[in-house]
């Protein structure tokens, strides 16, 4: 069961986390304008954290890891249901998902 | 030596599909590989040794929120072209923070030092799987957390619901007190029909005449009961 990280290290498995929350960070600078590639973007920075949790959980044979990681899924869905559910609804109200048109609130 | 080539594969591939994700033209191809991003992702959970979570990657990301997001993309009726007009104005900046991030993660990840032995493995010997040890972590020391996770995504589901509820005022709703309060006058008429002559010709309605609100006699709700108490005991 651990065989897989035991041949592979926990190097690796750091660093696939690493590169993916660096793309997630870039992608949320590069899509500025564009709100659903930007929450494609979170979502990759939450798989990376993830990552990183499962790796940490095999590496020190302590499961709680995993079940942490049940939970930050739980709320990835939940964040990606709401979050899709406001584009949705303010593209109703405004015709369009531009982030920088979302100025309502500015004082 | 075969782990470490599925390792690198699926790492590979994964890196490669969230390069995509936040570079692709189209965010329809972005959606789809978010998706081949998943797979990959689930099977590196694989061979870190945690199947249910990878089972769990598949079922929940891959077949509700990537699909989610694919279905909100091909809704909305959005001119993506020009969501991309700023691309090369953020592209430098973006770039710098995230080699400045990776500088940092290099930095942290190198002198990085797994102590081991910290705390007793509960990680189970072969004989139970993955699955059963994380129901037995779930259902007896987490089972607080675990509701908690069912809360979350109950207020999700109203919360969604609620955001993307409205009224259409030509919506045709079920009034339960006006079917209630429906009389045979209302909606039936007694006529002498001539042979080889339709209602039609006759002058006849087809119900009802009056909309579908309409009632013999006006409602008062509180006289609701005592009437029909009435035809109960007539009958």
């Amino acid at each position: 069961m651990e065989n897989g990280l035991a041949a592979v290290g926990i190097g690796p498995f750091l660093s696939v986390g690493a590169i993916l929350l660096v793309l997630g960070v870039f992608g949320i600078f590069l899509n500025r304008k564009n709100i659903i590639v930007m929450m494609m973007s979170i979502e990759l920075i939450l798989l990376s954290a993830n990552l990183n949790l499962v790796a940490f959980s095999a590496a020190h044979g302590e499961l709680s890891g995993q079940v942490f990681t049940l939970f930050s899924l739980t709320v990835a869905a939940a964040e990606a249901a709401i979050g899709l559910a406001i584009v949705t609804v303010y593209f109703r109200n405004r015709g369009s998902i531009q982030v920088e048109d979302v100025t309502l609130m500015k004082g | 030596m075969i782990t470490q080539i599925t390792f690198y594969l699926f790492a590979t591939i994964l890196v490669l599909c969230a390069g995509m994700v936040v570079s692709a033209r189209n965010p329809v191809h972005a959606v789809l590989f978010l998706i081949l991003g998943f797979f990959n992702a689930a099977g590196l959970f694989l061979i870190a040794g945690a199947e249910f979570l990878a089972m769990i990657l598949v079922i929940v990301y891959v077949g509700a929120v990537a699909v989610l997001f694919l279905f909100v993309v091909m809704m909305l009726d959005v001119n993506f072209n020009q969501l991309r007009e700023g691309l090369q104005r953020y592209a430098p900046v973006g770039a710098a923070i995230g080699v400045a991030l990776l500088a940092e993660l290099i930095f942290t990840v190198g002198r990085l030092k797994l102590v081991p032995g910290v705390q007793e493995p509960t990680l189970p010997g072969p004989q139970i799987s993955n699955t059963e040890a994380l129901g037995r972590l779930i259902y007896t020391d987490y089972v607080l957390l675990f509701q908690a996770c069912g809360l979350v995504l109950l207020v999700a589901m109203i919360g969604a619901i609620v955001l993307t509820l409205r009224d259409r005022p030509s919506a045709r709703r079920q009034n339960i007190s006006l079917q209630h309060a429906r009389l045979p006058a209302d909606t039936m008429e007694m006529m002498q029909l001539e042979v080889g002559a339709g209602t039609d010709a006759l002058g006849g309605f087809i119900r009802p005449r009056d909309g579908y609100g309409a009632t013999a006699e006006p409602i008062d709700a509180r006289a609701l009961p005592a009437r029909r108490s009435d035809e109960k005991l007539g009958a």
